[in-house]
């Protein structure tokens, strides 16, 4: 696919700054996040395939509009995967603009660590460049991560530049009535602790030796082969890792919950109640979406302060 | 237009004195003169105040006070940058932050540490050792940069290979902004509500707040870990080598090279024992689990192999290994034994261009008659050519500086950037627009003044606007005193 040209032609379809309100619909599958769009928000898609792929470079190269699975099957072709995860459809430029992570984050880190080059409409309607090719750039301000999680009111996203990683030989799940605070300190880089207040599960990937051993341990802790936890509560809390270790305790409303253990997310069957905002943090947030949007027209229904 | 500050005290350093303390202010000409320049090749900055706050209300009173007095302010940890981000123009407030350094909490159960921007790298971690972890990024400056510093730079080290720079060990930051007040950017859940103003903090040299308090990441020791040295008849063999690891899906903790003359120097220097027959060597570190080690251990000999490794020799031993580091992490201190004074370069490039770019620098290197050593990160394709030579040697500046800017286009070229670890700072403003258009650096000054409406935080550094920093001359004259 010519990258220039489909950016270029998306480009122009978000238009310039007297062009009104406009957001980009990806697969819609995070659709209500931060509120409905506005009334007159025009849609748009962002281009979609397969840029450039190296494998050997680790790094991939691919338009926002693509989905999820079309990038994973291309990349599992050559044994490599990215951080990104999402339901049949969600796009690349989707689940960066959402900006949640998926449940290996203990493992793998989080998103905003991947995207190392976007190319982006500016509400000026121009294709702006940020970041940079290389798994290392210091060069100037780091404005992908401000992206990550903006909800497309810092930029729409048409292309971006993600690391990939290799495929684990192996994963397999563990889960019993063991201390989730003891199997959390016994396991070495775990891809994922869970835990419902009950049974701590545990995902293991790697090679097939470590998983091995590391199953071994998880059978001295009292955990089992398992299938993994039930279905994920529909809420989804942030809090810090000692938070969600003791989740009950704090939080007793909030119905029946799985926390990943060590990165801090739950998932509650309650809404999480508003947090107080932090020292300062709200002015500088309006302030650099005014910065980037002076005239709010980029997904001006959506408030990245408010999720869920 | 120079103003001065002869005057024992003008009311600036009056209000900054009742603001911290008599001797926490520095205005002498000694300070002065040693507070305008880093570890850079620059000179010519200039000084107006230097002060030493102990606490965050002491550092918003410095802002504060400067602004009231119309000066731009610059934060400075331990002045080890490498381009000049800490060079103050234009007479500014210099808030120097090394006795803001304690550790203030090891929060294991969160996997952070709260600590003041004035901690030591190499302190943290060694604070670190007896819970289990450490502070991934270790920059070779790690002795002598502050956490201040390396968030500020978003800086990098061996293991950042594996583990991630800077920016993804910094977890929250206390920051004091132009205006004085104070914001927490970042918390310690998982998923702070909007946008990541944690993340475009990272790396912004000082341009868009100072500092304060810093929760940074522990990451776990690992239970099992190996060290090896591989040496090649030819450069070219060994950068095949590293694009071969990371073609067999091994992420190593490191992939360090070192070319011929790098490693006999530092063989002279510390004797690690690393051959001096070699055309080049590569440092490879693997760790984690037993088995892993072990399964990825087999992968590099095989790629070693492969690629004509003449010996691997795999450290035997916590001595053995800590000597195979020495000699990577002193290499600096060893090329003062060849000539007096070195530039050195920090461009990044696909690390599957590694053997063409590398002989493009080398070319250049012969071209302009320079002596060229690549000590680097091969590993994330972060190239550190170092150029050495002999500053009283006339005419030599031009050809370093000539081969240096053909350097970064050869990088560029290859689908590199500008910088890998060190920072744009003023070292490399020139070369911004090479890099990025000019609505690029719009949208990059545009989070810039968000933060910094004014633009009074180390102003004229990273972006090509701004104060003009006209004084200051690069590579131009003599610097004066010792290098590195
Ligand atoms: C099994 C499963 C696992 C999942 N795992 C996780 C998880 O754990 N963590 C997590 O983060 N999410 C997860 N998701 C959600 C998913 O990863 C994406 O966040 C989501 O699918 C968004 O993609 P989309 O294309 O559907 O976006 P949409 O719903 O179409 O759009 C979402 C928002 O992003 C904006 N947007 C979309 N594309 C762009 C663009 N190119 N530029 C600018 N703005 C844009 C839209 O305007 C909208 O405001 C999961 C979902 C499921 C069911
Ligand atoms: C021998 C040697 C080896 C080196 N090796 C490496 C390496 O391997 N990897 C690497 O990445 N770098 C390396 N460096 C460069 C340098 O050590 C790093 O950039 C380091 O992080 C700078 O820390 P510092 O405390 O000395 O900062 P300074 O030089 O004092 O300041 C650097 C920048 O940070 C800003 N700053 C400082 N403190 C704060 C604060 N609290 N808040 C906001 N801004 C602040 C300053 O304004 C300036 O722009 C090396 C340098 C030397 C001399």
């Amino acid at each position: 696919m010519a990258l220039s040209t489909a950016l270029e032609s998306f480009a122009e379809e978000v238009g310039g700054i007297d062009a009104g309100a406009v957001c980009v619909r990806g697969g819609a599958t995070r659709w209500a996040v931060g509120g409905a769009p506005r009334a007159d928000t025009r849609e748009v898609r962002a281009p979609r395939g397969i840029v450039s792929y190296e494998p050997a470079e680790m790094t991939v190269q691919v338009g926002a509009g693509t989905s999820i699975a079309e990038l994973h099957d291309e990349l599992a072709a050559h044994r490599q995967v990215t951080v990104l995860e999402g339901p049949a459809g969600a796009t690349v430029g989707g689940a960066l603009a959402v900006g949640r992570n998926g449940l290996r984050r203990l493992r793998h880190g989080p998103m905003r660590d991947v995207l190392l080059e976007a190319r982006y409409v500016s509400a000026e309607g121009r294709l702006i460049k940020a970041g940079g090719p290389t798994v290392k750039n210091v060069t100037g301000f780091d404005l992908c991560r401000l992206h990550v999680g903006a909800l497309g009111t810092l930029g729409l996203l048409g292309q971006a530049t993600l690391r990939t990683r290799p495929l684990p030989e192996t994963m397999a799940w563990f889960g019993g009535a063991a201390d989730h605070r003891v199997v959390l300190g016994s396991l070495y880089r775990p891809a994922a602790v869970l835990w419902d207040g009950l049974t701590t599960w545990v995902l293991l990937e790697g090679y097939g030796v470590d998983v091995e051993a590391e199953g071994l341990l998880c059978g001295r802790l009292g955990l089992g082969p398992s299938d993994g936890p039930p279905e994920l509560p529909a809420h989804r809390w942030t809090t810090s890792p000692a938070d969600a270790a003791r989740f009950p305790t704090d939080h007793g409303d909030a119905g029946p919950f799985i926390a990943e253990l060590g990165v801090g997310i739950v998932h509650a069957s309650q809404p999480q109640p508003a947090q107080p905002p932090a020292t300062g943090r709200h002015e500088l947030q309006q302030r650099l979406r005014h910065e980037f949007d002076p005239t709010s027209r980029l997904n001006p229904g959506r408030d990245p302060l408010g999720r869920e | 237009m120079r103003r001065s500050l002869s005057s024992v005290r003008s009311p600036l350093v009056a209000e900054l004195v009742e603001a911290l303390a008599v001797d926490r202010v520095d205005h002498n000409d000694l300070a002065r003169r040693l507070f305008a320049r880093d570890a850079s090749v620059i000179t010519g900055g200039r000084t107006g105040v230097v002060c030493f706050p102990t606490s965050t209300e002491e550092v918003q009173a410095c802002v504060r006070v400067a602004r009231r007095h119309g000066r731009a302010v610059v934060a400075r940890g331990s002045g080890t940058g490498l381009a000049g981000g800490a060079v103050p123009c234009d007479e500014p407030v210099v808030v120097v932050t090394t006795k803001m350094n304690n550790i203030l909490s090891v929060d294991t159960d969160n996997r952070i540490a709260w600590v003041e921007p004035g901690v030591i790298n190499l302190d943290l971690t060694r604070a670190l050792t007896p819970h289990g972890f450490h502070f991934a990024p270790d920059p070779s400056s790690q002795q002598s940069c502050s956490i201040g510093g390396n968030l500020a730079n978003n800086s990098g080290g061996p293991h950042c290979l594996a583990y991630g720079v800077t920016s993804a060990h910094i977890v929250a930051a206390e920051v004091v902004l132009a205006d004085g007040s104070r914001a927490m950017l970042g918390d310690l859940t998982a998923e702070p509500a909007g946008y990541d103003l944690r993340g475009v903090f990272v790396g912004s040299e000082g341009t868009m707040g100072i500092a304060t308090k810093i929760a940074v990441r522990l990451t776990p020791n690992p239970p099992a870990l190996c060290t090896m040295l591989l040496d090649f008849a030819t450069v070219r063999d060994a950068a095949m080598a590293v694009s071969g690891i990371i073609a067999a899906g091994v992420v190593p903790a490191a992939i360090e090279m070192m070319d011929a003359a790098i490693t006999r120097a530092v063989e002279q220097y510390v004797g690690a024992g690393y051959p001096i027959d070699a055309a080049a060597v590569l440092l490879v570190e693997v760790d984690g689990l037993a088995g892993s080690v072990e399964v990825e251990r087999a992968i590099i000999e095989r790629v070693g192999r492969a690629n004509n490794a003449r010996t691997i020799r795999v450290a035997a031993n916590d001595a053995e290994r800590a000597l195979l580091w020495k000699g990577r992490k002193t290499a600096f201190g060893a090329i003062a034994r060849i000539k007096p004074n070195y530039y050195l370069h920090d461009t990044v490039i696909p690390r599957t261009k590694l053997v063409e770019v590398l002989e493009a620098v080398y070319e250049i290197a012969d071209r302009h008659q320079l002596l060229v050593m690549n000590v680097f990160h091969a590993g994330d394709g972060n190239l550190h050519p170092l150029l050495v030579y002999d500053a009283r040697e006339p005419g030599i500046l031009e050809r370093v500086h000539q081969a240096g800017a053909e350097i970064v286009a050869v990088s560029l070229a290859a689908g590199g950037v500008l910088s890998g670890e060190h920072g744009i700072g003023l070292e490399k403003r020139k070369f911004m627009a090479q890099q990025f258009s000019a609505d690029d650096l719009d949208h990059q000054n545009r989070a810039r003044r968000a933060f910094d409406p004014d633009n009074v935080m180390n102003p004229g550094k990273v972006l090509p606007t701004g104060a003009s920093c006209g004084d200051v001359q690069h590579l131009d004259t003599m610097p004066e005193g010792v290098w590195l």
